[in-house]
């Protein structure tokens, strides 16, 4: 597992059904593409996260497929409907196979 | 006709912008939408009328990057000041022993301290930073090896200690023991270096707000400081700055840490009294 990886949301605890909403997200992740070098010349392997996905209610809402030309801590900003009241689960994919997970509630009314 | 009308309302509203592109905004800055932080104020007695009005550099960025530092998710430089955090809560040396364990929480203990360094230090008989006060502890206290000055743990730490002051007034001490050391920053600051023989009057004093080829120039205030910077992506502390600048006058600089340095850092200190700590700031 790659150190310090943190990931962090920011989404609003609740919204009026049917609301578009800002979801910001960022995970704290080196993103080595794989192409460096280190001191003595030998490729520093990649490690990156490759995927992100954000599902609503099961329901998915963004799926992103990342390339190593990503930089460091990839944020992403989007938009999202809030139909019903439900939980926004948010999922990273890393290049070793470790999985990040978070979940916000979303309240409506 | 109309199409007269509309090619002319268009050339007036591109040519606002444009001439006004170099100068200092009139935005607020307020931080999550709480922290109010002021970054114009009445210029200090002691500047002798250099400057007709004290700005943060915060003005002379585009509304995008100023956005950056008004929300703590978006400012990256707040991942360092958490980083930093996670130091302090640490045990490091020989003697087991955090931050946390004599300072507690930081939001408590550590409020005010960047508003009023570099500060005059009657025990060491000298001026000191917030970081030489950090390795003071780290040698003396915790039996842990001193920082590198700027070393990406110390930026860090100071991140989060800057973060604890955000919106209190620049107060630093210049007369007393400290006075000398003023004298000797304001010196360096009026002394023209390098092979473009510029000082950092040359271009903070009387040319910011012009361009400086693509880029604007600001009054070099340090009220942000640590800064995150767009260009190299990470938290930079003011003595590297200081080297920055000085090395684009093609000069052989002073080192981050050195006596020059710290005292170069109360007189630049000294010029933004007044200014809300903003540390850490986005800057390009």
């Amino acid at each position: 597992m790659a150190e310090g990886v943190k990931p962090r949301v920011k989404a609003p605890k609740s919204a009026e059904a049917g609301e578009v909403v800002t979801i910001k997200t960022l995970i704290s992740h080196k993103m080595e593409s794989g192409l460096r070098k280190d001191k003595d010349g030998n490729l520093i392997p990649r490690s990156i996260i490759n995927r992100f996905t954000c599902d609503f209610n099961g329901k998915n809402v963004i799926d992103v497929t990342m390339q190593p030309s990503i930089s460091t801590n990839p944020y992403f900003e989007f938009e999202a409907t809030i139909p019903e009241a439900g939980d926004l689960k948010f999922t990273w994919y890393d290049d070793d196979g470790s999985v990040y997970e978070d979940t916000k509630s979303v309240k409506v009314g | 006709m109309k199409f007269k009308t509309l090619s002319v309302i268009a050339a007036v509203a591109l040519a606002i912008p444009t001439l006004g592109a170099a100068d200092a905004d009139d935005d607020k800055l307020v931080i999550n939408g709480e922290i109010e932080v002021t970054t114009k104020v009445e210029p200090a007695a002691h500047l002798d009328g250099a400057l007709s009005e004290v700005m943060s550099g915060w003005h002379f960025r585009n509304d995008d990057t100023q956005a950056m530092e008004m929300d703590d998710f978006d400012n990256p430089g707040m991942l360092g000041a958490e980083a930093g955090m996670e130091i302090w809560n640490t045990a490091a040396g020989t003697e087991g022993k955090s931050c946390a364990d004599c300072h507690g929480d930081p939001a408590e203990s550590m409020k005010g301290v960047k508003a009023s360094y570099p500060k005059y230090d009657e025990k060491a008989g000298t001026l000191m930073t917030v970081q030489m006060k950090m390795n003071e502890c780290r040698t003396e206290r915790m039996g842990a090896e001193a920082w590198k000055y700027d070393a990406g743990s110390a930026i860090n730490v100071e991140a989060m200690i800057a973060s604890q002051s955000r919106g209190m007034p620049v107060n630093v001490a210049i007369d007393g023991p400290a006075a000398p050391f003023w004298e000797k920053g304001k010196e360096i600051y009026y002394t023209r270096y390098g092979q473009l023989e510029l000082s950092c009057a040359s271009c903070h004093e009387l040319n910011y707000g012009n361009m400086i080829r693509a880029d604007h120039l600001s009054q070099g205030q340090i009220n942000g400081f640590p800064t995150y910077r767009l260009k190299n992506a990470k938290l930079n502390g003011v003595h590297s700055r200081f080297k920055g600048c000085i090395r684009d006058t093609r000069a052989h600089t002073f080192s981050p840490g050195s006596d020059e340095f710290i005292a170069l850092e109360l007189y630049v200190m000294s010029r933004g009294m007044g200014l809300g700590i903003e540390g850490p700031s986005v800057r390009n």
